[in-house]
């Protein structure tokens, strides 16, 4: 499996990831070698197989839909970079939308 | 008496008789870090104030009463993936150098109910991805065997902590082999319990369904022994099983696997396996028989599969749960960028390492339109041929014996430049991951370069009495763990 490095950049943009050259010529390499690896699992027969996504015995869970005690305000946003009056601070999104 | 050299129980039975006080386990493990610490690099932050201010409080509030809980007064490292309220909690990584949470991981609130001191948070591969702790931001650990070798990793500082008595036990997250991979090389004990034995909330998320924290301990006893206060049902982890817990440590109490069978898969004794391991762990499976187990060559036929299976479905939910770090609620914020997309793409390039990065591609790649289906929905089907292997093998046996590693510690720099040689590396302990199964590490051994060696015990889900009880009678025929590593 070759992966350019055309496809590189249209993974790290749907992975919100900043590369420079050298890690785009490294991940076209890296990713090409462990996903020639990967396919070999064709040669294993999955037909009819249901997929496991979690442990056997799970299920969804449900609890009352209660008001609980939850963290205070403040100890949430202290780890925030920007944050005033208890809200989290981001840059404009209307106006710097662009299209991806 | 050496404080640091005993085990977490005899420690227990020690501080439950009041022969020693909490204050008195603090400030020999304070010695204890301040000699071999500087070598070893085994934590990423250290509390020891703190746990002397926790300890005088508890040995104050004890005056005359000693009935202690189990993990009273005992001095543990946890890793620093697991979340511990107002102490530094970073995942080795960048991204979150400055994050202290606002909350315990329930493992914590539940040592913190009990009164235990924590001494540091341990080093790992940035958020627990890797082999070696190569990929941490603060630095590789050292292997306390030889400070050439690496610990292990991704548990890397919990399980060199434990082996330089750094810490009577400590806590590790196993993802792929992440606890007992770095509990092989470094000579003690690392145990991943079943999926769903203990909670998760609080640990920070690598890939959700095979995530699991485990105990990383010097014998076999102490990790039934901290199992046992770790474990259980909590309504914050949906996946947690609403499963009783046992009397681990009554578990022990038999000493012969009389009626044990125990299978040994042919495929883990293939290619690629050290000779030396390969003749140490046979000696071990050897051992099992003269105590009564009855050993029998199984088949886990999909085996060669379990490496790419892994590396499909562990990059894929990492790379969803890794979505989070945005530069927005916590952690690393590039500086001076030009919009929101610039704000994430910055922050993510500068907070994340090369490993990292390459995990959350490869996860982004797999999940992308067009390559779903044959690459993620592919791996989640051969997890389950892998899965209805261990489920056959059950069937017929009650514990499945092999080796943690294809080879003892490896030296720095050997495979950190060939990720896939490093990912290959975990051939024998992903399995469990996927299949969900409990494996503990127990040590079996030395190479001839007097590196440790372990061998892997796997059990049915939510049996880890039979793992534990089996690894103990091992342990206790045997005297590997009276061997400590001269730290120079």
């Amino acid at each position: 499996m070759e992966i350019t490095q055309q496809e590189v950049e249209k993974v790290a943009k749907l992975a919100r990831l900043a590369l420079t050259d050298i890690e785009k010529a490294a991940f076209a390499k890296q990713l090409s070698q462990i996903l020639t690896h990967v396919e070999t699992l064709k040669q294993y027969d999955t037909t009819g197989v249901v997929p496991t996504a979690t442990m056997p015995g799970q299920m969804n869970v449900f609890r009352p839909d209660m008001v609980r005690p939850s963290l205070p305000v403040d100890s949430v946003v202290a780890n925030a970079p920007e944050s005033v009056d208890g809200f989290f601070v981001v840059p404009k999104i209307i106006e710097d939308r662009q299209p991806l | 008496m050496s404080i640091h050299k005993l085990s977490l129980y005899e420690l227990h039975e020690k501080f439950a008789a009041g022969e020693v006080t909490a204050v008195e386990i603090v400030r020999a493990y304070g010695l204890r870090m301040s000699q071999v610490e500087p070598k070893v690099k085994a934590y990423i932050t250290q509390v020891k104030d703190t746990a002397i201010a926790q300890a005088s409080a508890l040995d104050a509030s004890l005056k005359g009463w000693r009935k202690t809980l189990p993990m009273m007064g005992m001095p543990l490292a946890i890793k620093d993936n697991i979340c511990t309220e107002g102490v530094l909690t970073t995942c080795a990584s960048r991204m979150l150098g400055n994050f202290v949470p606002p909350y315990d991981a329930t493992v914590i609130a539940k040592l913190r109910a009990q009164g235990y001191l924590l001494l540091g948070k341990t080093n790992l591969d940035e958020f627990a991805m890797g082999s070696s702790t190569e990929n941490s931001a603060v630095g590789p650990s050292r292997n306390p065997w030889s400070l050439q070798c690496v610990p292990g990793g991704s548990s890397g500082g919990s399980a060199a902590a434990v082996a330089a008595d750094e810490c009577a036990a400590a806590l590790g997250s196993d993802t792929g082999g992440s606890i007992r991979q770095p509990a092989a090389f470094c000579g003690v004990v690392g145990l991943k319990p079943t999926y769903g034995r203990v909670s998760r909330y609080g640990l920070i998320a690598f890939a959700s369904s095979l995530d699991q924290i485990g105990p990383i301990t010097k014998d076999v006893r102490d990790a039934a022994f901290l199992l046992g206060t770790i474990a259980g049902h909590d309504p914050l982890d949906s996946t947690s099983a609403d499963v009783p817990v046992p009397d681990y440590l009554k578990a022990l109490k038999k000493r012969d696997l009389k009626k044990l069978k125990i299978g040994v898969p042919v495929e883990f004794f293939a290619e690629g396996l050290d000779h030396e391991v390969e003749q140490v762990v046979r000696a071990a499976i050897q051992q099992l028989k003269e105590l009564g187990g009855e050993i029998k060559e199984i088949q886990l036929p999909q085996t060669s599969a379990a490496v790419a299976t892994y590396y499909v479905i562990a990059t894929a939910e990492a790379s969803s749960n890794l979505a989070r770090y945005d530069g927005v609620k916590f952690g690393l914020r590039a500086k001076e960028t030009k919009g929101l997309l610039e704000l994430y793409m910055k922050t993510r390039q500068e907070g994340f390492g090369p490993e990292v990065k390459r995990r959350i591609m490869l996860g982004t790649y797999v999940l992308s339109a067009g390559y779903y289906d044959a690459y993620y929905g592919k791996a989640q089907a051969v997890r389950t041929l892998i899965r209805q292997d261990f489920e056959a093998a059950f069937q017929d046996v009650d514990l499945i014996a092999t080796p943690v590693t294809p080879t003892p510690a490896f030296k720095f720099g050997a495979k950190a430049d060939d990720p896939l040689q490093m990912y290959l590396s975990d051939i024998f302990t992903i399995s469990a991951n996927l299949a969900g199964v409990s494996a503990i590490s127990v040590p079996c051994g030395f190479s001839q370069a007097g590196l440790p060696i372990g061998f892997q015990l796997i059990g049915r889900p939510f049996e880890e009495e039979t793992l534990l009880r089996a690894a103990h009678a091992y342990e206790q025929s045997t005297q590997w763990r009276a061997k400590k590593p001269t730290i120079r």
